[in-house]
Protein backbone atom coordinates (compact mmCIF):
# COMPACT_ATOMS: atom_id res chain seq x y z
CA UNK A 1 0.00 0.00 0.00
CA UNK A 2 2.04 2.75 -1.11
CA UNK A 3 0.61 6.38 -0.80
CA UNK A 4 3.28 7.86 -3.62
CA UNK A 5 1.10 5.31 -5.95
CA UNK A 6 -2.44 7.11 -4.82
CA UNK A 7 -0.48 10.25 -5.05
CA UNK A 8 0.05 9.58 -8.49
CA UNK A 9 -3.51 7.70 -9.71
CA UNK A 10 -5.16 10.71 -8.12
CA UNK A 11 -2.98 13.59 -10.10
CA UNK A 12 -3.97 11.81 -12.95
CA UNK A 13 -7.61 12.01 -12.49
CA UNK A 14 -8.54 16.40 -12.10
CA UNK A 15 -11.79 15.67 -11.15
CA UNK A 16 -11.12 13.30 -7.78
CA UNK A 17 -8.18 15.88 -7.06
CA UNK A 18 -10.40 18.85 -6.75
CA UNK A 19 -12.12 17.33 -3.65
CA UNK A 20 -8.71 16.49 -1.55
CA UNK A 21 -8.34 18.77 1.47
CA UNK A 22 -5.47 20.87 -0.06
CA UNK A 23 -7.83 22.26 -2.65
CA UNK A 24 -10.79 24.07 -1.35
CA UNK A 25 -10.83 27.46 -2.44
CA UNK A 26 -10.92 30.01 -0.45
CA UNK A 27 -14.52 31.05 1.04
CA UNK A 28 -17.43 33.08 -1.15
CA UNK A 29 -20.05 32.79 1.52
CA UNK A 30 -19.07 32.50 5.20
CA UNK A 31 -21.53 31.27 7.54
CA UNK A 32 -21.06 32.91 11.48
CA UNK A 33 -23.20 31.32 14.68
CA UNK A 34 -26.13 31.19 12.38
CA UNK A 35 -29.04 30.20 14.65
CA UNK A 36 -33.15 30.37 12.90
CA UNK A 37 -36.18 30.37 14.18
CA UNK A 38 -39.73 29.09 12.64
CA UNK A 39 -41.42 31.03 15.79
CA UNK A 40 -40.36 29.82 19.02
CA UNK A 41 -38.61 26.38 17.21
CA UNK A 42 -35.09 26.37 16.80
CA UNK A 43 -34.32 25.38 13.91
CA UNK A 44 -30.86 25.99 13.37
CA UNK A 45 -28.35 26.14 16.42
CA UNK A 46 -25.06 27.95 15.73
CA UNK A 47 -24.02 26.80 12.12
CA UNK A 48 -20.37 27.84 11.04
CA UNK A 49 -19.06 27.35 8.04
CA UNK A 50 -17.31 28.70 4.42
CA UNK A 51 -19.11 28.08 1.17
CA UNK A 52 -15.42 27.91 -0.92
CA UNK A 53 -15.53 30.26 -4.25
CA UNK A 54 -16.99 28.31 -7.57
CA UNK A 55 -16.82 24.94 -5.98
CA UNK A 56 -19.62 22.56 -5.05
CA UNK A 57 -21.05 22.20 -1.18
CA UNK A 58 -23.57 19.61 -0.63
CA UNK A 59 -25.98 19.59 2.25
CA UNK A 60 -26.81 15.98 3.66
CA UNK A 61 -28.66 15.05 6.51
CA UNK A 62 -32.24 13.27 7.41
CA UNK A 63 -35.60 15.35 7.01
CA UNK A 64 -36.04 17.88 9.10
CA UNK A 65 -32.23 18.44 9.98
CA UNK A 66 -32.12 22.03 8.79
CA UNK A 67 -30.18 21.99 5.06
CA UNK A 68 -33.11 23.43 3.53
CA UNK A 69 -33.83 25.98 6.11
CA UNK A 70 -30.14 26.86 5.86
CA UNK A 71 -30.33 27.25 2.16
CA UNK A 72 -33.55 29.70 2.55
CA UNK A 73 -31.37 31.60 4.27
CA UNK A 74 -28.34 32.15 1.49
CA UNK A 75 -30.95 33.88 -0.19
CA UNK A 76 -32.94 35.60 2.52
CA UNK A 77 -35.76 33.74 1.21
CA UNK A 78 -37.14 33.58 4.55
CA UNK A 79 -38.05 36.98 4.72
CA UNK A 80 -40.96 36.58 3.10
CA UNK A 81 -43.00 34.89 5.86
CA UNK A 82 -43.44 36.45 9.37
CA UNK A 83 -42.34 34.91 12.00
CA UNK A 84 -39.32 33.30 10.53
CA UNK A 85 -36.07 34.82 11.40
CA UNK A 86 -32.18 34.28 11.51
CA UNK A 87 -29.49 35.73 13.72
CA UNK A 88 -25.67 35.51 13.24
CA UNK A 89 -24.32 36.15 10.09
CA UNK A 90 -23.87 35.48 6.65
CA UNK A 91 -21.20 36.83 4.98
CA UNK A 92 -21.29 37.37 0.86
CA UNK A 93 -18.26 39.10 -0.17
CA UNK A 94 -17.63 40.38 3.56
CA UNK A 95 -21.29 41.71 3.64
CA UNK A 96 -23.84 40.47 5.98
CA UNK A 97 -26.61 39.91 4.13
CA UNK A 98 -28.69 39.27 7.62
CA UNK A 99 -28.46 42.62 8.13
CA UNK A 100 -31.68 45.08 7.59
CA UNK A 101 -30.69 47.27 5.28
CA UNK A 102 -29.61 44.32 2.45
CA UNK A 103 -31.68 44.73 -0.86
CA UNK A 104 -33.78 41.96 -0.87
CA UNK A 105 -33.99 41.67 -4.49
CA UNK A 106 -30.70 42.78 -5.35
CA UNK A 107 -29.42 39.98 -3.18
CA UNK A 108 -31.83 37.19 -4.83
CA UNK A 109 -29.96 38.32 -8.20
CA UNK A 110 -26.58 37.93 -6.78
CA UNK A 111 -27.63 34.52 -4.74
CA UNK A 112 -30.43 32.01 -7.44
CA UNK A 113 -32.04 29.43 -6.09
CA UNK A 114 -33.76 26.18 -7.96
CA UNK A 115 -36.50 24.55 -6.17
CA UNK A 116 -36.94 20.69 -5.97
CA UNK A 117 -39.77 20.70 -8.60
CA UNK A 118 -39.04 22.67 -12.11
CA UNK A 119 -41.49 25.65 -11.72
CA UNK A 120 -41.32 27.24 -15.19
CA UNK A 121 -43.83 30.24 -15.78
CA UNK A 122 -47.05 29.87 -17.92
CA UNK A 123 -45.11 31.47 -20.77
CA UNK A 124 -43.35 31.04 -23.58
CA UNK A 125 -39.41 29.55 -23.45
CA UNK A 126 -37.78 32.96 -24.61
CA UNK A 127 -40.21 34.95 -21.80
CA UNK A 128 -39.36 32.65 -18.91
CA UNK A 129 -35.37 33.81 -19.23
CA UNK A 130 -36.36 37.04 -19.88
CA UNK A 131 -38.53 37.81 -17.38
CA UNK A 132 -35.83 37.87 -14.41
CA UNK A 133 -33.70 39.56 -16.48
CA UNK A 134 -35.74 42.69 -17.07
CA UNK A 135 -36.16 42.89 -13.12
CA UNK A 136 -32.66 43.83 -13.07
CA UNK A 137 -31.37 45.39 -16.37
CA UNK A 138 -32.44 47.32 -19.23
CA UNK A 139 -31.89 45.39 -22.27
CA UNK A 140 -31.59 46.07 -26.17
CA UNK A 141 -33.97 43.20 -27.93
CA UNK A 142 -30.12 42.31 -29.35
CA UNK A 143 -28.51 41.94 -25.62
CA UNK A 144 -31.48 39.98 -24.50
CA UNK A 145 -31.06 37.57 -27.72
CA UNK A 146 -27.67 37.32 -27.22
CA UNK A 147 -27.92 36.85 -22.98
CA UNK A 148 -31.15 33.88 -23.58
CA UNK A 149 -29.17 31.99 -25.96
CA UNK A 150 -25.89 32.31 -23.35
CA UNK A 151 -28.34 31.33 -20.30
CA UNK A 152 -29.64 28.68 -22.13
CA UNK A 153 -26.34 27.23 -23.62
CA UNK A 154 -24.34 27.18 -20.24
CA UNK A 155 -27.45 25.22 -18.92
CA UNK A 156 -26.83 22.53 -21.15
CA UNK A 157 -30.56 22.97 -23.20
CA UNK A 158 -29.66 25.79 -26.06
CA UNK A 159 -30.11 22.76 -29.05
CA UNK A 160 -32.97 21.43 -27.45
CA UNK A 161 -35.07 24.18 -27.58
CA UNK A 162 -33.74 26.87 -29.72
CA UNK A 163 -36.11 26.21 -32.61
CA UNK A 164 -39.31 26.80 -30.07
CA UNK A 165 -38.10 29.26 -28.11
CA UNK A 166 -41.68 31.17 -28.62
CA UNK A 167 -43.55 27.60 -27.60
CA UNK A 168 -45.18 27.45 -23.70
CA UNK A 169 -42.49 26.05 -21.67
CA UNK A 170 -45.02 23.77 -20.23
CA UNK A 171 -44.73 21.91 -23.22
CA UNK A 172 -40.97 20.95 -21.88
CA UNK A 173 -40.06 17.46 -20.28
CA UNK A 174 -39.55 17.52 -16.96
CA UNK A 175 -35.68 17.55 -17.10
CA UNK A 176 -35.71 20.04 -19.55
CA UNK A 177 -37.99 22.33 -17.14
CA UNK A 178 -35.51 21.91 -14.51
CA UNK A 179 -32.61 23.19 -17.09
CA UNK A 180 -34.78 26.15 -17.84
CA UNK A 181 -35.42 26.83 -14.32
CA UNK A 182 -31.32 26.66 -13.85
CA UNK A 183 -30.98 28.69 -17.14
CA UNK A 184 -33.07 31.42 -15.84
CA UNK A 185 -31.62 31.43 -12.70
CA UNK A 186 -28.18 31.94 -14.51
CA UNK A 187 -29.39 34.77 -16.92
CA UNK A 188 -28.94 37.22 -14.03
CA UNK A 189 -25.33 36.59 -13.88
CA UNK A 190 -25.52 35.36 -10.35
CA UNK A 191 -22.37 34.40 -8.16
CA UNK A 192 -24.46 32.14 -6.16
CA UNK A 193 -26.38 29.15 -6.81
CA UNK A 194 -28.64 27.34 -5.07
CA UNK A 195 -30.25 24.24 -5.45
CA UNK A 196 -32.34 22.23 -3.42
CA UNK A 197 -32.60 18.43 -4.20
CA UNK A 198 -32.87 19.64 -8.11
CA UNK A 199 -33.20 16.21 -9.04
CA UNK A 200 -35.29 14.33 -7.09
CA UNK A 201 -38.40 14.40 -9.38
CA UNK A 202 -36.23 13.74 -12.60
CA UNK A 203 -35.47 10.71 -13.87
CA UNK A 204 -31.80 8.89 -13.72
CA UNK A 205 -30.79 10.25 -17.56
CA UNK A 206 -32.21 13.78 -16.36
CA UNK A 207 -30.39 13.51 -13.30
CA UNK A 208 -27.05 13.14 -14.53
CA UNK A 209 -27.61 15.95 -17.22
CA UNK A 210 -28.39 18.11 -14.48
CA UNK A 211 -25.12 16.76 -12.42
CA UNK A 212 -23.28 17.38 -15.22
CA UNK A 213 -24.62 20.82 -15.72
CA UNK A 214 -23.24 21.27 -11.87
CA UNK A 215 -19.66 20.55 -12.91
CA UNK A 216 -19.84 22.91 -15.68
CA UNK A 217 -21.59 25.87 -13.93
CA UNK A 218 -18.97 25.47 -10.85
CA UNK A 219 -16.32 27.22 -13.10
CA UNK A 220 -18.35 31.11 -13.17
CA UNK A 221 -20.90 30.09 -9.70
CA UNK A 222 -20.20 29.35 -5.96
CA UNK A 223 -22.69 26.26 -5.90
CA UNK A 224 -24.95 24.91 -2.88
CA UNK A 225 -26.35 21.94 -3.11
CA UNK A 226 -29.67 20.26 -0.58
CA UNK A 227 -29.65 16.48 -1.97
CA UNK A 228 -30.97 13.42 -0.21
CA UNK A 229 -28.93 11.29 -2.73
CA UNK A 230 -25.45 10.52 -1.20
CA UNK A 231 -24.44 9.35 -4.21
CA UNK A 232 -25.56 12.53 -6.38
CA UNK A 233 -23.53 14.40 -3.30
CA UNK A 234 -20.59 12.20 -3.78
CA UNK A 235 -20.19 12.56 -7.51
CA UNK A 236 -20.95 16.64 -7.86
CA UNK A 237 -19.97 18.36 -4.48
CA UNK A 238 -16.35 19.35 -3.66
CA UNK A 239 -17.60 20.05 -0.18
CA UNK A 240 -20.08 18.30 2.00
CA UNK A 241 -21.75 19.44 5.31
CA UNK A 242 -23.99 16.73 7.14
CA UNK A 243 -26.72 18.27 9.56
CA UNK A 244 -28.19 16.29 11.81
CA UNK A 245 -31.29 18.02 13.90
CA UNK A 246 -30.70 21.92 13.28
CA UNK A 247 -26.97 21.25 14.06
CA UNK A 248 -24.10 21.20 11.82
CA UNK A 249 -22.34 17.78 12.77
CA UNK A 250 -19.50 17.54 10.35
CA UNK A 251 -18.06 19.50 7.40
CA UNK A 252 -15.22 18.03 5.46
CA UNK A 253 -13.83 17.94 1.65
CA UNK A 254 -16.10 15.41 -0.48
CA UNK A 255 -13.73 12.75 -0.18
CA UNK A 256 -12.69 12.48 3.41
CA UNK A 257 -16.31 13.08 4.05
CA UNK A 258 -17.29 9.79 1.99
CA UNK A 259 -14.10 7.83 2.94
CA UNK A 260 -13.62 8.43 6.24
CA UNK A 261 -15.63 10.21 7.99
CA UNK A 262 -14.98 11.87 11.48
CA UNK A 263 -18.02 12.01 13.51
CA UNK A 264 -19.67 8.56 14.36
CA UNK A 265 -22.96 10.33 13.50
CA UNK A 266 -22.29 11.26 10.11
CA UNK A 267 -20.48 7.59 9.45
CA UNK A 268 -24.03 5.63 10.59
CA UNK A 269 -25.99 8.17 8.55
CA UNK A 270 -23.80 7.35 4.98
CA UNK A 271 -23.30 4.35 5.45
CA UNK A 272 -27.58 3.56 5.99
CA UNK A 273 -27.11 3.03 10.01
CA UNK A 274 -29.91 5.42 10.66
CA UNK A 275 -31.87 8.04 8.86
CA UNK B 1 -14.83 5.41 16.38
CA UNK B 2 -11.73 3.20 17.12
CA UNK B 3 -12.42 -0.16 18.73
CA UNK B 4 -16.16 0.13 18.85
CA UNK B 5 -17.89 -2.00 16.69
CA UNK B 6 -20.78 -0.56 14.28
CA UNK B 7 -23.93 0.02 14.93
CA UNK B 8 -27.00 -2.00 12.83
CA UNK B 9 -27.43 -1.22 9.55
CA UNK B 10 -31.48 -0.47 8.50
CA UNK B 11 -31.22 -2.81 5.12
CA UNK B 12 -30.49 -6.25 7.45
CA UNK B 13 -29.87 -7.99 4.24
CA UNK B 14 -26.34 -5.52 3.54
CA UNK B 15 -25.78 -5.95 7.16
CA UNK B 16 -25.63 -9.64 6.79
CA UNK B 17 -23.72 -9.53 3.59
CA UNK B 18 -21.10 -7.58 5.55
CA UNK B 19 -21.31 -10.33 8.45
CA UNK B 20 -20.80 -12.90 5.49
CA UNK B 21 -17.87 -10.91 3.70
CA UNK B 22 -15.83 -10.93 7.48
CA UNK B 23 -16.38 -14.86 7.61
CA UNK B 24 -15.22 -14.93 4.50
CA UNK B 25 -11.87 -13.66 5.00
CA UNK B 26 -11.44 -15.07 8.03
CA UNK B 27 -12.13 -18.30 6.83
CA UNK B 28 -9.71 -18.36 4.30
CA UNK B 29 -6.81 -16.48 6.97
CA UNK B 30 -7.68 -19.48 9.24
CA UNK B 31 -7.04 -22.18 6.01
CA UNK B 32 -3.84 -20.05 5.16
CA UNK B 33 -2.42 -20.41 9.27
CA UNK B 34 -2.44 -24.02 9.16
CA UNK B 35 -1.14 -24.44 6.09
CA UNK B 36 1.92 -22.10 7.23
CA UNK B 37 2.05 -24.08 10.37
CA UNK B 38 2.00 -27.66 8.61
CA UNK B 39 4.37 -26.71 5.93
CA UNK B 40 6.71 -25.47 9.16
CA UNK B 41 5.54 -29.04 10.99
CA UNK B 42 6.09 -30.71 7.31
CA UNK B 43 9.71 -29.50 7.26
CA UNK B 44 10.89 -29.91 10.68
CA UNK B 45 9.45 -33.51 11.25
CA UNK B 46 10.56 -34.89 7.10
CA UNK B 47 7.05 -35.97 6.86
CA UNK B 48 6.74 -36.11 3.52
CA UNK B 49 3.00 -36.70 3.35
CA UNK B 50 1.81 -34.09 5.52
CA UNK B 51 4.11 -31.76 2.36
CA UNK B 52 2.29 -33.80 0.28
CA UNK B 53 -0.73 -32.86 1.67
CA UNK B 54 -0.17 -28.97 2.20
CA UNK B 55 0.33 -28.57 -1.54
CA UNK B 56 -3.16 -30.29 -2.53
CA UNK B 57 -5.15 -28.21 -0.31
CA UNK B 58 -3.64 -24.85 -1.37
CA UNK B 59 -6.64 -24.76 -4.27
CA UNK B 60 -9.01 -24.49 -1.50
CA UNK B 61 -7.51 -21.00 -0.83
CA UNK B 62 -7.63 -19.95 -4.03
CA UNK B 63 -11.25 -20.66 -4.52
CA UNK B 64 -11.72 -18.66 -1.73
CA UNK B 65 -9.95 -15.78 -3.01
CA UNK B 66 -11.96 -15.86 -6.18
CA UNK B 67 -15.43 -16.14 -4.05
CA UNK B 68 -14.36 -13.21 -1.87
CA UNK B 69 -13.65 -11.05 -4.89
CA UNK B 70 -16.88 -12.10 -7.14
CA UNK B 71 -18.78 -11.25 -3.59
CA UNK B 72 -17.12 -7.57 -3.27
CA UNK B 73 -17.47 -6.67 -6.91
CA UNK B 74 -21.07 -7.61 -6.08
CA UNK B 75 -21.26 -5.65 -3.41
CA UNK B 76 -19.84 -2.41 -4.66
CA UNK B 77 -22.36 -2.82 -7.58
CA UNK B 78 -25.71 -3.39 -5.93
CA UNK B 79 -24.75 -1.62 -2.30
CA UNK B 80 -22.70 1.60 -3.92
CA UNK B 81 -21.11 0.90 -0.06
CA UNK B 82 -20.03 4.28 1.93
CA UNK B 83 -17.24 4.89 4.33
CA UNK B 84 -16.37 2.04 6.93
CA UNK B 85 -18.50 -0.28 4.55
CA UNK B 86 -16.89 0.86 1.82
CA UNK B 87 -13.64 0.40 3.47
CA UNK B 88 -14.25 -2.77 4.55
CA UNK B 89 -14.87 -4.14 1.37
CA UNK B 90 -11.80 -2.89 -0.44
CA UNK B 91 -9.93 -3.96 2.25
CA UNK B 92 -11.48 -7.62 1.87
CA UNK B 93 -10.53 -7.68 -1.77
CA UNK B 94 -6.86 -6.77 -0.59
CA UNK B 95 -6.34 -8.49 1.83
CA UNK B 96 -7.58 -11.71 0.33
CA UNK B 97 -5.05 -11.45 -2.36
CA UNK B 98 -2.33 -11.14 0.55
CA UNK B 99 -3.51 -14.49 2.12
CA UNK B 100 -3.96 -16.16 -1.49
CA UNK B 101 -0.05 -15.11 -1.96
CA UNK B 102 0.58 -16.44 1.46
CA UNK B 103 -0.93 -19.14 0.20
CA UNK B 104 1.50 -19.64 -2.66
CA UNK B 105 4.53 -19.41 -0.49
CA UNK B 106 2.96 -22.22 2.13
CA UNK B 107 2.67 -24.71 -0.88
CA UNK B 108 5.91 -23.78 -2.23
CA UNK B 109 7.68 -24.22 1.36
CA UNK B 110 6.01 -27.98 1.27
CA UNK B 111 6.72 -28.84 -1.79
CA UNK B 112 10.64 -27.97 -1.00
CA UNK B 113 10.54 -29.51 2.59
CA UNK B 114 9.57 -32.72 0.39
CA UNK B 115 12.85 -32.28 -0.94
CA UNK B 116 14.79 -31.38 1.62
CA UNK B 117 13.50 -34.39 3.32
CA UNK B 118 15.60 -36.47 1.06
CA UNK B 119 18.82 -34.87 1.44
CA UNK B 120 20.97 -35.01 4.88
CA UNK B 121 20.22 -33.17 7.49
CA UNK B 122 21.57 -29.23 7.71
CA UNK B 123 22.25 -28.14 11.44
CA UNK B 124 19.06 -27.38 13.81
CA UNK B 125 15.99 -26.11 12.31
CA UNK B 126 14.93 -24.27 15.14
CA UNK B 127 15.28 -20.61 13.32
CA UNK B 128 12.67 -22.10 10.73
CA UNK B 129 10.49 -23.89 13.40
CA UNK B 130 10.89 -19.99 15.06
CA UNK B 131 10.39 -18.46 12.28
CA UNK B 132 6.65 -19.94 11.23
CA UNK B 133 5.70 -19.55 14.68
CA UNK B 134 5.78 -15.65 14.46
CA UNK B 135 4.47 -15.37 10.68
CA UNK B 136 1.79 -17.68 11.51
CA UNK B 137 0.78 -15.43 14.43
CA UNK B 138 0.90 -12.29 13.05
CA UNK B 139 -0.92 -13.67 10.95
CA UNK B 140 -3.77 -14.67 13.10
CA UNK B 141 -3.40 -11.77 14.71
CA UNK B 142 -3.74 -9.62 11.23
CA UNK B 143 -7.02 -11.30 10.41
CA UNK B 144 -8.21 -11.12 13.93
CA UNK B 145 -7.49 -7.21 13.95
CA UNK B 146 -9.94 -7.21 10.97
CA UNK B 147 -12.68 -9.46 12.13
CA UNK B 148 -12.97 -7.46 15.41
CA UNK B 149 -12.05 -4.19 13.70
CA UNK B 150 -8.91 -3.24 15.89
CA UNK B 151 -6.58 -0.54 14.88
CA UNK B 152 -4.39 -1.20 17.43
CA UNK B 153 -3.90 -4.92 17.15
CA UNK B 154 -3.49 -4.00 12.92
CA UNK B 155 -0.87 -1.51 14.14
CA UNK B 156 1.00 -4.27 16.55
CA UNK B 157 1.31 -6.68 13.70
CA UNK B 158 2.06 -3.80 11.23
CA UNK B 159 5.47 -3.18 14.05
CA UNK B 160 6.07 -6.84 15.17
CA UNK B 161 7.98 -8.10 11.54
CA UNK B 162 11.54 -7.16 12.89
CA UNK B 163 12.15 -10.29 14.45
CA UNK B 164 11.33 -12.44 11.53
CA UNK B 165 14.00 -10.47 9.41
CA UNK B 166 16.27 -10.88 12.15
CA UNK B 167 16.05 -14.51 11.75
CA UNK B 168 15.88 -14.76 7.90
CA UNK B 169 19.14 -12.96 8.30
CA UNK B 170 20.49 -15.84 10.68
CA UNK B 171 19.19 -18.77 8.43
CA UNK B 172 21.05 -16.64 5.41
CA UNK B 173 24.34 -16.91 6.74
CA UNK B 174 24.05 -20.42 8.05
CA UNK B 175 23.38 -21.33 4.95
CA UNK B 176 25.96 -19.96 3.16
CA UNK B 177 28.63 -21.00 5.48
CA UNK B 178 26.86 -24.61 5.24
CA UNK B 179 27.40 -24.58 1.45
CA UNK B 180 30.91 -23.02 1.48
CA UNK B 181 31.85 -25.89 4.34
CA UNK B 182 30.56 -28.28 1.89
CA UNK B 183 29.44 -28.48 -2.08
CA UNK B 184 27.43 -31.47 -1.22
CA UNK B 185 25.42 -29.47 1.26
CA UNK B 186 24.56 -26.99 -1.46
CA UNK B 187 20.76 -28.76 -2.65
CA UNK B 188 19.48 -28.84 0.82
CA UNK B 189 20.72 -25.24 1.61
CA UNK B 190 19.61 -23.92 -1.50
CA UNK B 191 15.98 -25.18 -0.85
CA UNK B 192 16.05 -24.15 2.74
CA UNK B 193 17.39 -20.50 1.95
CA UNK B 194 13.95 -20.35 -0.42
CA UNK B 195 11.77 -21.87 2.09
CA UNK B 196 13.02 -19.44 5.05
CA UNK B 197 12.64 -16.86 2.26
CA UNK B 198 9.15 -17.88 1.96
CA UNK B 199 8.49 -16.99 5.72
CA UNK B 200 9.85 -14.10 5.62
CA UNK B 201 7.57 -13.09 2.48
CA UNK B 202 4.91 -14.33 4.77
CA UNK B 203 5.87 -12.27 7.13
CA UNK B 204 5.75 -9.48 4.73
CA UNK B 205 1.90 -10.28 3.22
CA UNK B 206 0.88 -10.31 7.00
CA UNK B 207 1.91 -6.85 7.87
CA UNK B 208 0.38 -5.38 4.46
CA UNK B 209 -2.71 -7.28 5.59
CA UNK B 210 -2.36 -5.08 9.32
CA UNK B 211 -2.01 -2.23 7.22
CA UNK B 212 -4.91 -2.73 5.19
CA UNK B 213 -6.61 -3.23 8.52
CA UNK B 214 -5.78 -0.53 10.21
CA UNK B 215 -6.92 1.63 7.29
CA UNK B 216 -10.05 -0.24 7.24
CA UNK B 217 -10.78 1.01 10.71
CA UNK B 218 -9.60 4.14 11.28
CA UNK B 219 -9.71 5.71 6.99
CA UNK B 220 -6.09 6.67 7.72
CA UNK B 221 -2.99 5.08 6.07
CA UNK B 222 -0.20 3.74 8.34
CA UNK B 223 2.98 5.97 7.93
CA UNK B 224 5.08 4.22 4.66
CA UNK B 225 8.03 3.46 6.67
CA UNK B 226 7.45 -0.28 8.44
CA UNK B 227 10.70 -1.22 11.44
CA UNK B 228 12.43 -3.42 9.24
CA UNK B 229 15.35 -5.17 10.00
CA UNK B 230 16.34 -7.70 6.77
CA UNK B 231 19.48 -6.84 5.60
CA UNK B 232 20.63 -10.28 3.84
CA UNK B 233 20.20 -8.41 0.45
CA UNK B 234 23.85 -6.61 1.54
CA UNK B 235 25.65 -9.94 3.20
CA UNK B 236 28.95 -11.33 1.76
CA UNK B 237 30.01 -14.10 3.30
CA UNK B 238 33.92 -14.78 2.58
CA UNK B 239 35.31 -18.45 1.53
CA UNK B 240 37.84 -20.01 4.20
CA UNK B 241 41.58 -19.25 2.01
Amino acid sequence: MSASMTQTATDAMPGLQARSAETLNPARISVRKLDFYYGDHKALKSIDFDLPDRQVTGMIGPSGCGKSTLLRVLNRMYSLYPGQRATGEVLLDGKNILDDDVDINALRSRVGMVFQKPTPFPMTIYENIAFGIRLHEKLSKAQMDERIEWALTRAAIWGEVKDRLNSSAMGLSGGQQQRLCIARTIAVRPEVILLDEPTSALDPISTLKIEELIDELKRDFTIAIVTHNMQQAARCADQVAFFYLGELIEVAPAEEMFTAPKQKKTQEYITGRFG
Amino acid sequence: MEDTLQSEHIVKSYEEQLKRLRDMVARMGGLAERQVADAAAALIRRDTELASAVVGRDGEIDALETEIENFCVRLLALRQPMAADLRLIVAAMKVSTDIERIGDYARNAAKRAIVVSQQPQLGSLNGFQWMAKLVQENLKDAIDALVKEDANAAERVWGADAPVDDIYNGIFREMLTHMMEDPRNITAATHLLFIAKNFERIGDHATNIAETVHYAVLGHMLPEDRPKSDSSAYTVVRPPV
